[in-house]
């Protein structure tokens, strides 16, 4: 396949003296400014995140695989608790969906690269020194941040570590990333489509990650003012959470949260978008509902920046504020609820087959629900009082984040990955871990739902006995979860350097869309000449031929 | 209860068969809240089984049918892909309905809302102040009024933390505490809650309470508890290293029972100031002193006296507690605390007898054998 690349890179640069191949060496990747380039650099850079936190996690289930405090002291497991969701939210989950979006935006779009493609390198070579200047605090005198990853004032200003000033920094740094790379996306969407591509062509994909890239510019400066609050707060005696100069540590919580809930749904619009280009693919049949799933995404993003005070029902709000509050949350699972409709009748009456992507589809759209339908019990005031920091939450945000989110990504890497690398992964490898990955991951997160009613708070290294069956599952649940991520690496080497090669452009039979009118592998600069509208009529996924 | 036997079910054949040995302790464990002892338990109870049966039958419905159609409608079952993908008819429904079950829900769950957050009528208060890692109660008006103590973890579930034959032995293993919060049956009780420090959350699972401690600011909430007995909870926002390590236990007493507790308390309180009269001697305030570092001090400073480098200083070789010019100074961060720093003010905490005993167990202790002694007169002058 490379002497295809090359005649297209002959072709189109013929004419010129300068070479834009790839750079030999190590320095390719440092100086890329190719979209793929800078995608791969992401998601190798989420992966390496996911297993440094999920390591992390490993420590966190190991010390609550019994009652008693057996492997780690209190303070080292809060620093892990902290960490762990810390690098998962920022260097695992985000990355990895700005990488797809840089890998995959442009053949999509039928655009040559990004928009703004020194700044896309720049976005990306933020984050391993934010990662390393968040990571490196736990090597620090008092240790790393230990007060969860929501930070909560005043335990993270006045009763915090030294380190938490690097702490800062580090999320400054990563905001800052996020916001290049979202600027980015929204340039290359508005100004690199096609002309032919009107804004109700695009995929789904492309329009679950416009969307999120508004979210992500309204959001991101929001956090970046918590912490460089928290930043004056700890060192230029301000008092914006301390009420005893007249602040309020409760601002923090609306602060951060205004921030923090059009987060969740930056982490998982972008999944709604790859399980809309999934599905029609392995059920042989059109989107069914493109509109209104288009709608539903913006009505989820606009409601999501109204609903931030749901996570603090306990804050000792007024009641007009919770009742408020109350409804606009549960008014979003209607949107939420019209994307799951969709998906369903979209399967309703195809041809469906069950290659790797869609089992992890099917997968996504099955636990991502009940992730959903415990988070509509949470929206209702008075039983959040009792579902309010358990163990119950710890399992709803992981059903919407792991099996939600992350498994969207994976699904996303076994869809693509062929076309990207040109080679076919080990379907039976594949197929295997997947069944390992959904058996564990429910025998991890859904004890917790029991553990969480029966009273178990979060962030707790040590617990009452009765609480030591179900958190013995969860561990070796974690454990055999956390395995199955070796796997996966596996099969994603193998793929790349010893996968039987892929011939056809469509490397599935039935999948729509102007990436499978590239040839396989991807070239390395993806469409010098625009394709034609009649090409993205025949190739959108979501209109009848 | 239907739903108790559903989850059980569903357990055992999903979840038994991975455990090598079943264990008895499943029997003491619900799959589900509790009903509670009082009025808002009990509806909170009620609107979490509503919501639950409503989820259990979004997810039937919507599973039922992808799962329908991934058995019948496969290529490999020589089904053939239709071509609809468009119905404005359906989108409509498929949003209205929710919405009015929705509006179902949001009617009861409104009403319990409005009930749980009206506070008046209390026939008692009780204010409830969180500190790095126990609890404070002052009973503020009715028969109670002037009662104030501390509620800190039993000194049982701390040596059961490391030592499993403790912990094994412990029923009530980091649910217990040394001095429990004593309330009448019957009241309509009124609890404010507040911080001395950072974000703490009050929660008894069976009251239905749970409410956030706020530093500077005040919180309410309140119970009608139904039924005498002891009730366990924990505290549930993430308030430092020791956060899982402060329980609260609550024993509800027959009100004649309750009133013989008061006076009991009140007796009590006058003898405890009565002791800081006399002079103690060395043994004694070691042995006091002792007890007391271990309940306030140990949890930072470490029970050996090592406390943790870069975050709590330590008490083996500090200048302070060692130095015969500096013990002015040692009393005063433990009166007053300091600012700025984990370090509390112990001064409306401990008796005068109390702070003598462990500034002198912290003077000889862990290897500072000072040989000095401070009497309770000393702390009164102090103060």
């Amino acid at each position: 396949m490379a002497t295809t690349t090359t005649e297209i890179e002959a072709d189109i640069h013929g004419h010129d003296d300068h070479n834009h191949g790839p750079e030999p060496g190590l320095m390719r990747w440092v100086k890329t400014t190719n979209h793929k380039d800078i995608g791969y650099l992401y998601l190798w850079f989420a992966f390496s995140m996911l297993l440094i936190g999920g390591a992390m996690a490993m420590v966190i289930r190991l010390e609550l695989l019994m009652p008693g405090l057996q492997f780690v002291e209190p303070q080292f497991f809060n620093q892990m608790t902290t960490m762990h969701g810390l690098i998962m939210v920022f260097g695992a989950i985000m990355p990895a969906f700005v990488g797809l979006a840089n890998i995959m935006i442009p053949p999509m779009i039928g655009a040559p690269d990004m928009a703004l493609p020194r700044m896309n390198n720049w976005s990306f070579w933020i984050l391993p020194f934010a990662g390393a200047m968040l990571m490196s605090t736990m090597f620090m005198e008092g240790g790393g941040p230990a007060f969860g990853w929501t930070f909560y004032a005043p335990l993270s200003t006045t009763f915090a570590p030294a380190s938490t000033d690097y702490f800062i920094f580090a999320v400054h740094m990563l905001g800052f990333s996020s916001i290049m790379g979202a600027i980015n996306i929204i340039a290359t969407v508005m100004n690199l489509r096609a002309s032919g591509m009107k804004l109700m062509d695009m995929p789904l994909f492309v329009w679950t990650w416009f969307i999120t890239a508004f979210l992500l510019i309204a959001a991101m400066p929001v956090l970046a003012g918590a912490v460089t609050m928290m930043l004056t707060d700890r060192n230029f005696g301000t008092s914006f959470f301390d009420a005893a100069g007249g602040g309020d540590p409760v601002m923090f919580q609306h602060i951060f949260w205004f921030f923090g809930h059009p987060e969740v749904y930056i982490m998982i619009l972008p999944a709604f978008g790859i399980v809309s280009q999934i599905i029609p693919t392995f059920a042989r049949k059109p989107l069914f509902g493109y509109s209104s799933m288009v709608y539903a995404t913006g009505s989820i993003a606009i409601l999501s920046f109204v609903v931030w005070a749901h996570h603090m029902f306990l804050t000792g709000m007024p009641i007009a504020g919770q009742m408020y509050f109350m409804y606009a949350t549960i008014l979003i699972s209607v949107p939420t609820g019209v994307k799951v409709f969709n998906w369903v009748t979209t399967m309703w009456r195809g041809s469906m087959s069950f290659e790797t992507p869609m089992l992890w589809a099917v997968a996504f759209v099955i636990l991502f629900t009940i992730g959903g339908l415990s988070g509509l019990m949470l929206g209702i005031v008075p039983a959040d009082i009792q579902y309010h920091d358990t163990y119950f939450v710890v399992a709803h945000f992981h059903y919407v984040l792991v099996t939600g989110a992350l498994f969207s990504i994976i699904a996303a890497v076994f869809y693509w990955l062929p076309k990207w690398c040109g080679n076919m992964y080990n379907e039976t490898l594949a197929t295997i871990h997947f069944w390992w990955a959904v058996i564990s991951v429910n025998v991890l997160f859904f004890p917790m739902h029991f553990l969480g009613l029966a009273g178990m708070p979060r962030r707790i290294p040590d617990y009452s006995l009765q609480f030591a069956d179900f958190n013995m599952i969860a561990s070796v649940g974690g454990f055999a979860f956390g395995l199955s991520f070796l796997l996966l690496a596996y099969i994603v080497v193998d793929c790349i350097r010893n996968g039987k090669p892929v011939k056809e452009a469509r490397v599935w039979e039935s999948a729509k869309g102007l990436e499978w009118t590239l040839p396989t592998p991807a070239p390395y600069h993806t469409f010098t000449e625009e394709p034609p509208r009649e090409l993205i009529l025949k190739e959108s996924s979501h209109t009848a031929h | 209860m239907l739903n108790n036997r559903f989850f059980s079910t569903l357990f055992k054949i999903l979840i038994l068969p991975l455990l090598a040995v079943p264990r008895a302790a499943f029997a003491e464990i619900g799959l589900n809240m509790p009903v509670g002892v009082t009025p808002i338990s009990r509806d909170i109870y009620g609107l979490h089984m509503t919501i639950f049966w409503v989820c259990v039958a979004i997810a039937v419905l919507v599973f039922g049918v992808m799962i329908y159609s991934m058995i019948n409608h496969r290529k490999s079952k020589g089904a053939v892909a239709s071509n609809f993908h468009e119905s404005t008819t359906i989108e409509l429904i498929w949003t209205i309905v929710p919405l009015a079950i929705l509006i179902i829900i949001a009617v009861p769950a409104t009403r319990v809302l409005i009930d749980l957050e009206d506070t008046s009528k209390a026939d008692m208060t009780v204010k409830i102040t969180g500190y790095q890692w126990k609890w404070q109660y002052e009973y503020i008006d009715a028969q109670g009024e002037g009662i104030s103590f501390f509620s800190n973890l039993a000194q049982k579930s701390r040596d059961g933390i490391r030592d499993a034959a403790i912990r094994n032995a412990d029923e009530n293993y980091l649910q217990d505490v040394d001095k429990r919060l004593v309330l009448p049956v019957d009241t309509r009780i009124r609890f404010l809650m507040t911080s001395n420090d950072v974000i703490h959350s009050w929660w008894v699972r069976d009251f239905g309470v749970k409410q956030d401690a706020n530093p500077g600011f005040i919180n309410d909430s309140w119970a009608y508890i139904e039924k005498e007995g002891v009730y366990r909870g924990k505290c549930t926002e993430l308030c430092g290293k020791e956060h899982g390590f402060m329980p609260v236990v609550v024993e509800v007493k027959s009100k004649k029972d309750y009133a013989k507790w008061v006076a009991d308390e009140k007796a009590a309180t006058i003898a405890a100031a009565a002791s800081g009269d006399r002079e103690w001697s060395m043994d004694e305030l070691m042995t006091q002193g002792a007890k007391v570092y271990s309940t306030n001090c140990a949890a930072c400073h470490g029970v050996t006296g090592a406390g943790v480098p870069g975050a709590f200083p330590a008490m083996t070789g500090s200048a302070i507690v060692t130095e015969a010019a500096r013990i002015g100074e040692h009393i005063d961060i433990i009166i007053n605390g300091k600012s700025g720093t984990a370090m509390q003010a112990f001064g409306r905490q401990l008796s005068d007898s109390d702070i003598a005993a462990v500034v002198t167990y912290e003077r000889n202790a862990f290897g500072n054998d000072t040989g000095e002694i401070v009497q309770p007169a000393a702390i009164k002058s102090a103060r």
